[in-house]
């Protein structure tokens, strides 16, 4: 089947997405002069394919399941927030809080995530080639943060369950993360991200695990608590 | 929320175009702003005049202060008359031509001084602002722009942005601080006034206060961010140079995108998207603490 291609230039955000919601399952479309344009294929739940030629704005295919979008540029901030399922592609570089609150599905930024990436993740999979900003995977709940690059500082701040490796270097962690050995199981997990991701720089034998140490955990009247 | 936009211009060629370039700018930047609007213009200008950025709500006759300005300081006056706003380029200090305005008529608000710099700023639509103070046609070398959600302090003109805290300077800033009382009590007792309750004037006087003391624009910002708490992204122009700063946190957003012929900074890309040779503009959000500056 034929792309079918809108243009941002000729149609509101709403206007857009309605005319995206309305595509049967397996259609592509291309959607042109984006212009960074905030909302761009947010909410949808048909299993279309999506490509966003050029610079994308806020909310970038954010609450979708079921689409794969794929966006020919950088994207502002929280791209792909509250994703459920179905896979976002950010060819350049992404901004801050991207993946906030993701439940399921893959967003994969082959450039670099600015600040806050995965903030609250809730099961999703984050993949970045390059490095994050700081505060990255702050109280991350569920999902796995993976980092091609370098981690800003405060990485993990008040994590829950989210498993967060790092290829590069970490510049502070922040409260109650911790490093903890790398086992095979990890390996393997790292390998299938790297191969969905399609990164060939990650070795997924050599990448730094960090998870809560959960002494954030429960509430202890009678110690001494340091948040 | 509150939109900022600025455009620093290398190359001389587009000058012409600073007011085409700035207006859609701010305009776009409308949804984050839609309470006032202001915008500071830096145009080269010949030696020995200073121009007066005022506003009045009285209904001030420009034509005729300008005479009684040029009668007081013995000096040419020019005046661009706009409803309530007005430029007046005198052709004398800037103490001279500042003293004559204040003594001729008191309620006449300054809202900027400057050799290079004119201000227009007013309450309203950013489009409406533009249109009435003719932004699209003015030409410059620089030129750094506001869209205003109020959160702290009321919708005036006087409380809008850009604030012009000394000769030259106009500061714009999204956020909000949370020591301001604190920094102005201190800039209060070394004989600092100020003329609203605004803390973005705080901010933009402390620069000022620095710069004075012999700080350059880099330096009185990496100061702001030891004395001033908040959130802010800053963006700061004077005769020489363009400055950006984000707090530690930076959560309010900011973008620089960066050619051959030009500096141009928004709060949002989209913005931007309009610039000639954005495409192969290099595009960054500028990192927490890191003062970044450009110098002409």
């Amino acid at each position: 089947m034929d792309p079918v291609t809108f243009s941002c230039a000729e149609m509101s955000t709403r206007e857009l997405n309605s005319a995206l919601a309305d595509l049967p399952d397996g259609a592509s479309v291309r959607v042109l002069e984006p212009w960074g344009r905030h909302n761009i294929a947010v909410g949808l739940t048909n299993r279309i394919t999506i490509e966003i030629e050029g610079n994308a704005g806020y909310f970038t295919g954010g609450l979708g399941e079921g689409p794969d979008v794929t966006v020919d540029g950088f994207v502002g901030w929280s791209t792909g927030e509250n994703l459920m399922s179905g896979t976002i592609r950010v060819l350049g570089n992404a901004s801050e809080c991207t993946g906030a609150s993701a439940h399921g599905g893959a967003i994969v930024v082959h450039g670099d995530a600015s600040s806050r990436t995965a903030i609250s993740l809730k099961g999703a999979s984050v993949l970045v080639a390059g490095d994050v900003g700081h505060m990255s995977g702050f109280m991350g709940q569920a999902g796995v943060l993976l980092v091609g690059g370098n981690a800003g500082s405060g990485l993990g701040d008040s994590l829950y369950e989210t498993v967060i490796y790092v290829a590069g270097t970490i510049a502070s962690l922040g409260a109650d993360a911790r490093v903890e050995d790398l086992n095979e199981s990890d390996v393997k997990v790292v390998q299938d991200l790297v191969d969905l991701a399609g990164f060939d720089h990650i070795d997924p034998e050599k990448v730094t695990r960090v998870a809560s140490a959960r002494e954030l955990y429960n509430f202890d009247a009678l110690t001494e608590q340091k948040y | 929320m509150c939109g900022i936009v600025g455009l620093h211009l290398k190359s001389p060629e587009l000058h012409p175009q600073l007011g085409e370039l700035i207006a859609p700018m701010l305009d776009c930047m409308s949804s984050r702003g839609p309470d006032s609007a202001g915008v500071a213009l830096f145009a080269e200008a010949p030696p020995g005049r200073v121009k007066l950025s005022l506003h009045a709500t009285d209904g001030t006759d420009w034509e005729a202060l300008g005479r009684s300005i040029a009668q007081d300081t013995a000096a040419a006056v020019s005046v661009e008359a706009l409803g309530d706003v007005a430029i007046l380029a005198v052709d004398a200090d800037t103490d001279t031509a500042v003293g004559s305005v204040r003594k001729l008529r008191s309620s006449v608000r300054l809202v900027g001084v400057g050799r290079t710099m004119e201000i227009f700023k007013d309450v309203g639509l950013p489009r409406d602002i533009i249109t009435r103070y003719g932004i699209e046609k003015r030409q410059g070398f620089q030129a750094v722009g506001h869209t205003r959600m109020a959160t702290e302090s009321a919708v005036t003109t006087e409380h809008s942005h850009p604030f012009a805290p000394a000769v030259d300077i106009a500061l714009v800033h999204n956020g909000s601080f949370s020591n301001p009382a604190t920094v102005r009590r201190r800039l209060e007792r070394e004989g600092i006034r100020f003329d609203t309750d605004n803390d973005s004037e705080v901010c933009a006087r402390y620069v000022a206060r620095q710069m004075q003391h012999g700080a350059d624009l880099g330096e009185a910002l990496r100061m702001v961010q030891k004395e001033l708490d908040g959130f802010f992204t800053l963006l700061v122009a004077t005769d020489r140079q363009f400055a950006v700063l984000r707090d530690s946190f930076a959560c309010k957003p900011a973008v620089i995108a960066e050619t051959d012929n030009y500096v141009a900074m928004s709060s949002e890309y989209h913005a931007l998207a309009g610039l000639p040779g954005i495409q192969n503009a290099r595009v960054f959000e500028p990192a927490p603490e890191e003062v970044y500056t450009w110098t002409r």
